[in-house]
């Protein structure tokens, strides 16, 4: 089967500074990929390249077999997105944010009922339906931001640092519903600055000085390091870096 | 189509629930509309004047009563000296002095002409102008009164006399609530039209939420639409609410049809919000986004006509003011209520607010990029 | 005191790295110099005005000739009949028409006695009124040159003399308010707005928790606006000076330290408008829409105060803008001392320390 998102030497420069340099790896349908990196190594830009929100400078990507230069706008219909800073309305209610980008992604009112329904029961926030995102705490809002970037049913979805600042299990909470979205078929490309969270995906790769430093499954590449955690791969790869974090 | 419902219907419950906006958004503007009409007064009365009498004589006397009686001027100084008289006007007690000399009368009756001395506080601008002009109009007033009653006038050939008969018309009582009232209302409108589309969006980019916009596929122009049409529909709120209170307290009842008059209102807010829109696209702050509205609006509520006469500014101000959204508005708001204009006469300035709307909201959508670099 | 320098300096990276908002800190003022320096005026000139002649003799054609040489009217059209006022009036071409009826020189010669109609369009009463005037002042200096043919016996002279400003500029009038304004409402909205954004962002609570005062807090936000409304006073004066020919014929350091005085009053208002703003665009909607308006038509250089009704004028008082736009004009435009301003110069004073005293006490509540 072809793979969800394929880029080859996809570059971004802002004047002289090479945020993203030659990137070229392949993502297939169904995959947790990780795209690790320090702060500042370019994880962020070339998610956002491949979002659409941002235009390459050289190279080429597709993403769900469309063109990232030419028809991003296709690819927005095929994708979701959860930013760092979560993107949910705070001044309106959790029901209220799932029927907005329900509704923005063309599903209907039987449609958004029955998912709003699902969403409630699935997150247990059935109380909290009328309830303003703004009162809820941290870790439920990250799972609603990442249950409503699904909602639509996308081939994709891209996830920028998406556990920042939450406990531990929560983040294993997180985690399960990931896993739960994958084993319907969603692909899955998060950028996480935690390595433990490396270890819960198919492959990673490891950004350095904006160039992928490695690309493989986690396992593999603790053999290749001789480590027993992705820590230290990273650790090792990362300490060659010249780019310290923004 | 259907988005741009979701789109709204967020946006709505937004505003609803923002509750220190809405105070802000109507009743501020309410409060004002209904008090400070009562400040813009150009009315003339009160011109305050200090009078020095040097000549004591019968002439002199009945000219000062003609002036105090004429109700255009309060007698704030009747010094001995010219020159405390001027101290008067430097000290800010009085607009104008007014100096009859020794031997007025005498000089009057003997040698055919007689000088009186006035000075006026020309910083005060308008009331240099009237109360000067008053005071002339007095004067000669009194002049002919004297030649009329002078016994020893050659009666024979009364001087031909061209007489002005004035009327005023759409405002006979020359009440200046007319004119304030929209003034106030337009500035109103237009200081919220603008900065409230800028902030908001603004807001959404500090916030981050527009970030998630722009990796959906809403079109650019829907989106843009979605935020128009909220702030297009507290704009007709607050105009109305204004129309309402003008009404209510000031009696006025626009002269000429609500049609377009509320026509002309859209098109008028389609420009400004367009207006707000583009400095959004301009700004990544809030700050930075009332920085510039504000530069611009106060700017347009100084020079378009609101509370000045764009007649009276050089011409090259003139063609500037043109580009202004607000210089139309205004005209067809007077227009409008207080002649009774037809679609017909505003036809100039709706057809300018509408190019001027297009080309700004062009220009915002353009600018408005959900993919940078 | 090393503490507050730092804060102090960290307040001025963040305000000058502002391009945008510098837009407006610096270049709102120039511009309002500008234009409303250049473009303002008192004057009502270049009126369009109609001329409607069923005489069409000698006389009216004198006074039509006289009405067209002034700079005050602009003669639009000669009409033909009066029936296409209405239209002319309500499409807005023309502020008044004049009219002469027919017969016109042949009853003056006769009755000695002749009348015209004028009317004005008064949507715009002051214009009204001024339009009016000066056409009957043209009118009646025909009628002096009428009656001078028949000497004229027991004239009277008015010398007129235009004191401070015998040009009838424009200028004068308007920098004075212009000052106000523009330092009133820059310092009242930036200061509102800045605060609000730390309180927005969270880094307020780290202000709060540190071991700084709340004094010092309050200085140190208030320091780079404070300079750069300082610096926009000069810009002012200066452009006044070159651009507008408009001295300041006083003392400057008496001006200056008013205007700091006022200044100082201002950011005070920014700062309980901040305290009581919960987010960004409440600070800036609360300064545009409850001071913008107030301000400019209560301080006194559009309307004048004592023609507005005692309720209003008492109100008045308590707008800074109106004690500073005095003393601007007795001391920038008139030359005089602190003898005339002591008073004006009281009581901004007092506004100022009550402010702050308020502001000051309300940020502590807030923290506790």
């Amino acid at each position: 089967m072809q793979p969800v998102i394929i880029t080859d030497k996809l570059t971004k420069h802002f004047g002289d500074f090479i945020a993203a340099n030659e990137l070229t790896f392949e993502v297939d349908r169904g995959e947790i990929f990780g795209f690790l990196g320090a702060n500042g190594a370019g994880k962020t830009t070339a998610m956002r390249m491949l979002c659409g929100l941002l235009t390459p400078s050289s190279g080429k990507a597709t993403v769900a077999g469309f063109d990232v230069y030419k028809e991003t706008e296709k690819i927005k219909r095929k994708i979701g997105y959860m930013s760092q800073k979560f993107s949910l309305y705070d001044d309106l209610t959790v029901s209220e944010n799932i029927r907005f980008y329900s509704g923005i992604y063309g599903m209907n009112y039987e449609q958004i009922k029955k998912k709003t329904a699902e969403l409630l029961d699935e997150l247990q926030l059935q109380n909290e339906a009328k309830n303003l995102v703004r009162e809820l705490p941290l870790g439920w809002k990250q799972k609603l931001a990442f249950s409503v970037s699904i909602a639509h049913g996308p081939d994709i979805v891209f996830l920028d640092e998406p556990t920042g600042g939450v406990d531990p299990v929560t983040r294993r909470q997180f985690w399960d519903l990931i896993y739960h979205a994958a084993d319907k078929g969603v692909t899955i490309f998060v950028t996480t600055h935690y390595m433990d969270e490396a270890e819960y995906c198919n492959r990673v790769s490891i950004m350095v000085d904006g160039v992928i430093a490695a690309l493989d499954s986690p396992s593999n590449l603790k053999k290749q390091y001789d480590t027993d955690n992705m820590e230290d791969v990273f650790y090792e790869l990362a300490r060659k870096a010249k780019r310290k974090a923004d | 189509m259907k988005i741009l419902l979701f789109l709204l219907e967020k946006e709505f419950r937004q505003i609803l629930r923002n509750k220190q906006m809405i105070p802000l958004l109507l009743i501020a503007p309410v409060i004002q509309l209904v008090l400070l009409p009562l400040a813009a007064n150009y009315t003339i009365k009160n011109i305050s004047i200090a009078v020095v009498d040097n000549d004591h004589s019968t002439f002199s006397r009945k000219l000062i009563s003609k002036i105090t009686a004429s109700g255009y001027f309060r007698l704030t100084g009747y010094t001995a000296s010219y020159n405390e008289a001027l101290s008067i006007v430097e000290q800010n007690k009085a607009d104008l002095a007014l100096q009859i000399p020794i031997n007025f009368e005498r000089n009057l009756v003997r040698e055919n002409s007689a000088k009186v001395f006035i000075a006026i506080n020309a910083i005060e601008g308008t009331k240099a102008n009237l109360g000067g002009a008053y005071l002339s109009s007095i004067i000669s007033d009194f002049n002919s009164d004297i030649r009329i009653n002078w016994p020893a006038a050659p009666a024979a050939s009364d001087p031909p006399q061209i007489t002005v008969v004035s009327s005023y018309w759409y405002n006979p009582f020359m009440n200046y609530n007319l004119y304030i009232v929209p003034a106030i209302l337009v500035t109103l409108v237009t200081a919220m039209a603008a900065m409230q589309s800028a902030f908001n969006i603004v807001q959404e980019k500090e916030n981050g939420t527009i970030e998630q916009i722009n990796v959906t596929p809403i079109k650019k122009h829907i989106f843009i639409l979605g935020k128009l049409i909220p702030f297009m529909v507290l704009g007709i709120i607050l105009f109305t609410l204004g129309l309402f209170i003008a009404w209510l307290f000031y009696g006025i009842v626009p002269a000429g049809s609500l049609l377009t008059l509320y026509g002309s209102l859209i098109i008028y807010l389609f420009a400004m919000l367009g207006f707000g829109l583009l400095i959004s696209t301009y700004s990544s702050t809030q700050q930075q986004a009332m920085s510039l509205s504000f530069f611009f609006i106060l700017i347009f509520n100084m020079l378009s006509g609101v509370f000045n006469s764009v007649d009276s500014m050089p011409q090259w101000a003139q063609t500037i003011v043109q580009t202004f959204p607000t210089s139309h508005f205004i005209k067809i708001m007077r227009m409008v209520v207080l002649k009774g204009s037809g679609f017909s006469d505003i036809l100039y300035e709706i057809g300018a607010m509408f190019v001027i709307g297009l080309i700004l909201n062009t220009w915002a959508v353009l600018n408005y990029r959900k993919t940078t670099g | 005191m090393k503490q507050l320098i730092v804060f102090i300096k960290k307040e001025f990276l963040q305000v000058f790295r502002d391009k945008r908002s510098l837009l407006l800190l610096f270049g709102l003022p120039i511009a309002q110099i500008v234009l409303f320096g250049f473009a303002l005026s008192n004057e009502v000139k270049n009126s369009k005005i109609v001329v409607v002649d069923y005489s069409k003799d000698a006389v009216t054609s004198q006074i039509i000739r006289k009405i067209a040489a002034s700079k005050y009217f602009n003669i639009e059209q000669s009409m033909q009949s009066a029936d296409q006022l209405q239209a002319a009036f309500k499409k807005g071409a023309i502020k008044m028409a004049v009219i002469f009826p027919a017969n016109f020189a042949p009853n003056l010669q006769h009755t000695g006695k002749a009348s015209m109609q004028v009317i004005a369009d008064a949507s715009d009463p002051n214009v009204a009124t001024t339009v009016v005037n000066y056409v009957t002042q043209i009118v009646n200096s025909y009628n002096g040159q009428l009656s001078s043919l028949s000497a004229q016996p027991l004239q009277i002279v008015p010398e007129v003399q235009m004191m401070y400003n015998p040009e009838l500029l424009g200028a004068p009038n308007f920098i004075p308010g212009v000052m106000a304004l523009v330092l009133m409402l820059v310092c009242t909205m930036m200061t509102s707005v800045a605060i609000v954004k730390e309180k927005e962002l969270g880094t307020m609570e780290i202000l709060l928790v540190s071991p700084f005062k709340p004094l010092y807090i309050i200085i140190a936000k208030l320091t780079p606006n404070l300079l750069i409304s300082i610096i926009n006073y000069f810009i002012i004066i200066i452009l006044s000076a070159v651009f507008l020919d408009l001295q300041v014929k006083g003392n400057l350091l008496l001006l200056t330290l008013c205007s700091i005085l006022f200044i100082l009053t201002s950011l005070s208002i920014g700062l309980l408008i901040s305290i009581g703003a919960k987010t960004q665009q409440a600070a800036m909607m609360g300064s545009l829409m409850g001071m913008m308006l107030p301000t400019m038509l209560l301080t006194g250089f559009l309307f004048p105060v004592e023609n507005m009704p005692i309720a209003l004028q008492w109100f008045a008082n308590f707008v800074p803008s109106r004690w500073y736009f005095i003393i601007v004009k007795q001391v920038m435009l008139k030359g005089l001392g602190i003898a005339s301003v002591w008073k004006e110069t009281l009581i901004l004073l007092g506004m100022c320390v009550l402010l702050f005293t308020i502001s000051l006490k309300k940020f502590k509540i807030r923290l506790q």
